[in-house]
């Protein structure tokens, strides 16, 4: 099955090996929606990366349980620790860690806030609120971590995982908002109305702005307001801070030493994001090693099609000695089933992103949760079905 | 366990790729069905209902979408949170000419895009104002409101955050509002479905979220099975199987019984790697069902309804949608009247 050049229409194979040994790749972000596998994905390229003789780090987003404990981690503690268990012959090592948002955030905090001011920041009830629920900052601090990962550079390759957000796109944008919002004019405003009053046209503005703080005060309620008014007096500081760091990193996924890998399924959202993601980093100039397509159903017996199958089995079902081989049959049937509808949509994929090199995954009966199913993953994403 | 048929306002969760959007629009078709009025919105920006429906991108209004079997009304609403920041100030504080003044100063769009929680507090206080509203007649305009809510990771600060809102705001119209949103979301008229499939993390994810829900002393409703598929084969031969045992004679018997031996080019050889490809199908269909029963126990320990829906081979289309619904339904899934005259 693997040698029939026409049966894929011209799509290209990734070849995951050739990424993973790339001495000039520094760092490989996976990227795509929720639940199609993407950070066991991350988590097999980075295990594989690390066989085939790389220092890697991997940094998870959200882990689930299992395989947070195959990994070793079995708590956050925001700082990669090594990977036990990894076939380091090849003089590569495996490092994992899983983001603590909150903690990212207080470390941006204390690097950067002049050292009376940090305090006073970490105790403010609305960045308590910023850095733990406003769903922006997972992203921010996501990328705030591969920036500092990267500069470390203690590692051949870092592999990250991105957010379980709404869209796959979340987390280009939500840095570069939360960055332009700490250090915008909003919050310039906010805490400095001065400021505003040293240009001509002092009246309207002084006016408008009135308005505005009273209308804010009456939504808001003058306690939070406050919290606003002594969070950014405290940040001062650090303006300018955000937006820059923001920027850097977003220039950091625009290097070469980048790619991105795309996970999706193939089910109908899932290759849509994909798609929007593909789209989005060709127009930012963001390099993409390609698709992989995860939880694909293969069958041994692609002769017999569905139809076929659903025939015998009916024909079958009136004698009651191949009650068994009619409701193999039937099994055979639904996959072919799934496997056709699967391959449409894949081959809708492809016929609007023809350049984008792609691996299919076979759906593995079970799910992952030690190194050596991520061995099997890894396996698989060498070998296209 | 409660009987959350009693509830109004239906909010649907569920791990991304388990069917968390159908399963909500059947619902709401269910819900809807002999007359009934139910509203379903949309909260995370994404279009998927009109997806559903074959129908273009939603605008921000209640539009009907569909109708239901007997005759009920579905409506939806894609909640857009630029313009409901401004549908709630003018809804609330009148805010005409101040209005303006924050969507100058960026305000607009710190309270939607930048701070996503406000986003959230917008996103709930949309579906409270319908779930609350009334018709000209007295009675409520919808019998029921479903939700199509962020994902079970997120679900529950998603839910809470008007909680941590009256913590921020202490006193002042948004203190009474967010006070109002979570006495409803906690009250018996609410219910919190989750959707899973039998996979490990789907329902690891459901067992987490159930927990983190009844901890923050939200309403869990059902467990709602999706894309459950019924084997075709008795249980003593999923477990041989399983053991690696599996009849292969009797399967290249079939193949010859059902004719595809006949087929061209086809070979004793062929017949025998046929039979072992079937075989070897088997064995992987036998080791899924095991997985999914291990996968069904923990769903069944967590003292809520269990609901399923079956795995349709072809995907979901509008038809599909009615088919959904129709098995809610006979699982006892049901409307009440509690719109008035209208």
């Amino acid at each position: 099955m693997t040698d029939m050049p026409g049966a894929r229409r011209g799509t290209r194979a990734l070849d995951v090996d050739a990424v993973l040994d790339d001495p000039s790749a520094r760092i490989i972000v996976c990227c795509g929606s929720g639940g199609v596998g993407k950070t066991t994905t991350a988590a097999a390229l980075a295990l594989r990366a690390a066989e085939r003789g790389r220092r890697t780090v991997v940094l998870t987003i959200d882990p689930a349980r299992r395989l947070a404990q195959s990994m070793g981690l079995r708590e956050l503690d925001n700082s990669p620790r090594e990977v036990t268990g990894v076939d380091t012959a090849k003089g590569g090592s495996l490092d994992a860690m899983m983001l603590d948002m909150k903690r990212t955030f207080d470390e941006v905090v204390l690097a950067h806030a002049a050292a009376d001011k940090a305090s006073t920041i970490l105790d403010n009830p609305f960045y308590q609120a910023l850095s733990t629920s406003f769903a922006g900052t997972q992203e921010y601090m996501a990328m705030e971590k591969l920036g500092q990962l990267r500069a470390q550079d203690s590692w051949d390759l870092i592999v990250v995982d991105t957010p379980p957000s709404r869209s796959a796109l979340d987390f280009l944008d939500a840095p570069a908002r939360l960055g332009s919002f700490l250090d915008g004019r909003l919050i310039r405003v906010l805490t400095a109305p001065a400021r505003a009053g040293g240009r001509v046209g002092f009246r309207v503005v002084q006016a408008g702005f009135g308005v505005f703080t009273s209308a804010l005060t009456k939504v808001l309620g003058g306690d939070l307001l406050r919290d606003v008014q002594t969070f950014v007096g405290a940040l001062d500081s650090m303006f300018g801070g955000f937006r820059e760091r923001a920027e850097q990193t977003y220039a950091l996924l625009q290097d070469p030493e980048t790619s991105f890998v795309v996970v999706a399924a193939p089910e109908p959202d899932a290759l849509r994001e994909a798609s929007y993601f593909v789209e989005r980093l060709a127009g930012d100039g963001m390099p993409l090693a390609g698709l992989v397509l995860n939880r694909v159903h293969t069958s041994e017996v692609p002769e017999i099609s569905a139809e076929q199958s659903v025939a015998a089995a009916d024909h079958l079902a009136e004698s009651p000695e191949h009650a068994f081989a009619s409701a193999a049959l039937l099994l055979h049937a639904e996959r072919m089933r799934v496997i056709e509808r699967e391959r449409r949509l894949a081959a809708r994929f492809s016929t609007a992103h023809p350049s984008v090199a792609t691996v299919r995954v076979p759906a593995f009966s079970t799910d992952v949760h030690d190194l050596d199913g991520l061995r099997q993953v890894g396996d698989a994403l060498t070998d296209d079905v | 366990m409660l009987d959350w048929n009693q509830a109004r306002l239906h909010i649907v969760t569920g791990k991304g790729g388990t069917g968390k959007t159908t399963v909500a629009a059947a619902l709401a078709l269910g819900l809807a069905a002999e007359g009934r009025r139910v509203l379903l919105v949309e909260v995370e920006d994404r279009q998927g209902i009109a997806g559903l429906f074959d129908l273009p991108p939603l605008p921000y209004e209640e539009r009907k979408v569909a109708v239901a079997a007997g005759g009920g009304d579905v409506y939806a609403l894609a909640v857009d949170p630029q313009d409901a920041v401004l549908e709630y100030l003018q809804m609330y504080y009148r805010l005409g000419r101040a209005g303006r003044a924050l969507d100058r100063m960026g305000a607009l769009e710190f309270a939607t895009t930048i701070a996503p929680g406000l986003r959230d507090v917008l996103m709930t206080g949309k579906t409270y104002e319908a779930t609350r509203r009334r018709g000209s007649g007295g009675g409520f305009a919808y019998d029921a409101v479903v939700m199509d809510a962020p994902p079970t990771g997120r679900v529950t600060r998603f839910l809470n955050v008007n909680e941590e809102v009256t913590e921020l705001t202490r006193v002042g119209p948004i203190h009474r509002q967010a006070d109002s949103i979570m006495s409803l979301f906690r009250s018996p008229a609410t219910a919190v479905h989750v959707v899973t499939v039998l996979e490990e993390m789907p329902v690891q994810e459901t067992v987490d979220g159930v927990g983190e829900l009844r901890a923050a002393r939200l309403p869990v409703g059902a467990v709602i099975v999706n894309q459950v598929r019924q084997s075709p084969l008795a249980a003593a031969t999923l477990a041989d199987a399983r053991a690696g045992s599996v009849d292969t004679a009797a399967l290249r018997a079939g193949l010859v019984a059902g004719d595809l031996a006949d087929l061209p080019h086809v070979t004793d050889a062929t017949v025998h790697a046929w039979a072992d490809g079937l075989a070897a199908e088997v064995v992987d269909h036998a080791e899924r069902v095991s997985m999914e029963q291990e996968q069904y126990e923990l769903l069944h320990a967590l003292d809520a309804d269990v609901l399923e829906l079956p795995r349709l081979a072809e995907g979901i289309d509008l038809g599909s949608l009615y088919t959904l619904a129709d098995r809610l339904r006979q699982q006892g899934v049901h409307g009440f009247d509690a719109a008035g005259t209208r």
